[in-house]
């Protein structure tokens, strides 16, 4: 399971403030803090309150590499965005995302390859998110036959089927696990899946509940990787869990403990 | 039409661990031996690297053991002298590592203590150049008294000692962190447990690259099987990442092989299962090939013509096939 931490994001007030202000503390701090809890990538969004957003975003892929050495996840619509925190990157990093939209995968995919970058491919297009699994592998499908056609290694494409959150929309949640298991059908080797987890308990009671519940079914379909929480225990509990229950990692009684201390590198 | 090899990729592999110390680094040894690096399931040389081969230690016991009366024939000369013992193994017979059994702490065998454990210590690091394991005799309050001197008369000699249970690591892990030696882990052919007591022994902070696990062996023909199995989960848990599973393997062998029945019925009880002699030396031999070739890495015999056999097998594997 490759864990990607959420909260480098300007959508939180304390980032759009350090980016605003220019003040890495905060920006160091949560790239330590997802660091030791294992973080296998760290998003990195500007938030759309920012008006130079490449400028912006070059100067968080200096801050979080002047403290953490794990991987980074550029995470933008603004693929000059993204392009200028790619060359500034000292490890291989991910593209988050470009949707099923031929002009965008025709910029992006090869930008991803030429880094030797993963990218996130979104289920989606022009007109929006599909309602059922077909028409989202439909799209997973084109982004699939893009990325073949201009040379990404397929283990470097990771799908996201977008799940929505249950409060507005319950019946994208079976859809999307479906989508989850049969985009390893569209090619070999297969690409890879992935969700931005949180998404799916906006505006919920329990919103950790209702996220570590739903990672666990994405895994029982094959999910490879998320974008969530990685400083939630109960969650960070629940994917070792899982693990264990899946056969992916040898049982020991410490196994917990073993998960957690992970990041210490 | 070319057919290609599915070829498997891992993220992983096994810890080496270097045994023995040369001058130069504290210790008196002559030569050191490194096992374990494998990136690989055993010998799929196409897949991966095994950088260091398995190594053999002979079985020295500290006193005249209750062994099988047809071992004398080796060994008659150096019976109860462990240093003359490991001193042939090395001259005669090749042995890169001397594994001492300590029988004599055992009440039923002598009942020595730890005096006397350090002093046989010395007497055969003083007989032989190569790197030592020292195994005391299983009974735990007993090892916890007699291990810690015997790390103390090695220490500088970077010794492999055991053996660590779940039940009973702590003050061996302490002996070993103190005089800086590596550590038998052994669980009763448990994946789990295995694990758990690497853990338990790393929490401690003695490294991973200083624990060798012991999964239990059984000789060929008493559930070989199972530790077959268990060797083949742990390597695949390491090559797919899982650094609590990582480390090289040690095999019992010669213990396990000479307590079946078919190393050492006599001929005229067993008609059918031929000369006693050339039977027990292919018991050890067969049930050794059988865990080399399931991923061990060092393993501890007896009869130097088994030695021979696994040896030539050795060999013979460790050709590339890329």
């Amino acid at each position: 399971m490759i864990l990607i931490g959420e909260r480098i994001n300007g959508m939180f007030k304390d980032v759009r403030r350090a980016i605003q202000q220019g003040n890495p503390e905060p920006i160091w701090d949560w790239a330590k803090r997802q660091q030791a809890a294992g973080a296998d990538y760290l998003d990195l969004n500007v938030g759309p309150a920012v008006e130079d957003r490449v400028t912006a975003m070059k100067w968080l892929v200096n801050t979080v590499q002047e403290v953490s050495d794990v991987p980074l996840c550029l995470d933008s619509t603004d693929y000059d965005s993204i392009e200028a925190g790619l060359e500034l990157c000292k490890r291989p990093a991910m593209i988050n995302s470009v949707p099923a939209d031929a002009p965008k995968l025709e910029r992006v995919i090869p930008m991803a390859r030429d880094h030797g970058a993963h990218l996130i491919g979104l289920a989606m297009n022009e007109r929006g998110i599909p309602k059922n699994a077909e028409n989202r592998l439909a799209l997973a499908m084109e982004i699939v036959a893009t990325a073949d056609a201009y040379g990404l290694p397929m283990d470097h494409l990771l799908i996201d089927p977008l799940i929505l959150p249950c409060y507005v929309a319950q019946d994208h949640g079976p859809e999307v696990l479906e989508t989850i298991r049969q985009v390893k059908l569209l090619a070999t080797p297969s690409p890879r899946t992935v969700v931005g987890l949180s998404n799916v308990s906006q505006k919920c009671v329990d919103r950790p509940l209702v996220n570590r519940t739903f990672l666990v079914m994405g895994m029982a379909c094959g999910l490879d990787a998320a974008i969530l929480d990685v400083d939630d225990n109960e969650l960070m509990d629940a994917v070792a869990t899982a693990r264990i229950l899946l056969n992916q990692d040898v049982y020991a009684e410490s196994y917990l403990k073993v998960f957690k201390n992970r990041g210490v590198r | 039409m070319p057919v290609g090899i599915q070829k498997e990729r891992y993220s992983s592999k096994v810890g080496t661990v270097t045994l023995g110390a040369l001058p130069e680094s504290g210790g008196t040894r002559t030569r050191t031996v490194t096992v374990g690096g494998d990136s690989t399931m055993p010998f799929l040389h196409f897949e991966g690297e095994m950088p260091n081969r398995a190594a053999v230690a002979f079985e020295v016991p500290d006193i005249a053991p209750p062994w099988d009366e047809s071992l004398k024939r080796f060994w008659g000369d150096v019976w109860g002298d462990p240093a003359a013992w490991a001193r042939k193994a090395v001259e005669e017979h090749g042995a890169d590592l001397i594994c001492l059994k300590l029988l004599s702490p055992d009440p039923d065998l002598g009942g020595t203590g730890p005096e006397q454990c350090a002093e046989v210590t010395r007497a055969v690091l003083g007989a032989v150049g190569v790197p030592l394991i020292v195994i005391g005799c299983g009974i735990a309050d007993i090892d916890n008294v007699v291990m810690p001197a015997v790390a103390e008369a090695g220490a500088g000699e970077n010794l492999l000692l055991g053996t660590a249970t779940q039940d009973n690591y702590k003050t061996l892990t302490a002996a070993c962190m103190v005089h800086k030696h590596n550590i038998v882990a052994l669980s009763p052919i448990d994946i789990n447990i295995c694990k758990q007591l690497n853990i338990l022994i790393n929490e401690m902070n003695l490294p991973l690259e200083r624990i060798i696990i012991d999964p239990t062996v059984g000789a060929l023909g008493y559930g070989i099987e199972y530790t077959y199995s268990i060797m083949e989960r742990i390597r695949l848990g390491t090559l797919q990442g899982d650094r609590m599973l990582s480390m090289p393997v040690i095999c019992n062998i010669g213990y396990e092989a000479w307590r079946a029945k078919e190393t050492k019925a006599p001929a005229e009880d067993f008609p059918g299962w031929g000369d006693a002699i050339e039977r027990g030396t292919l018991w050890e031999a067969m049930t050794a090939t059988l865990f080399l070739q399931a991923g061990g890495h060092i393993f501890v015999m007896r009869n130097p013509e088994a030695v021979g056999l696994l040896r030539g097998h050795i060999d013979q594997l460790m050709v590339s096939n890329r």
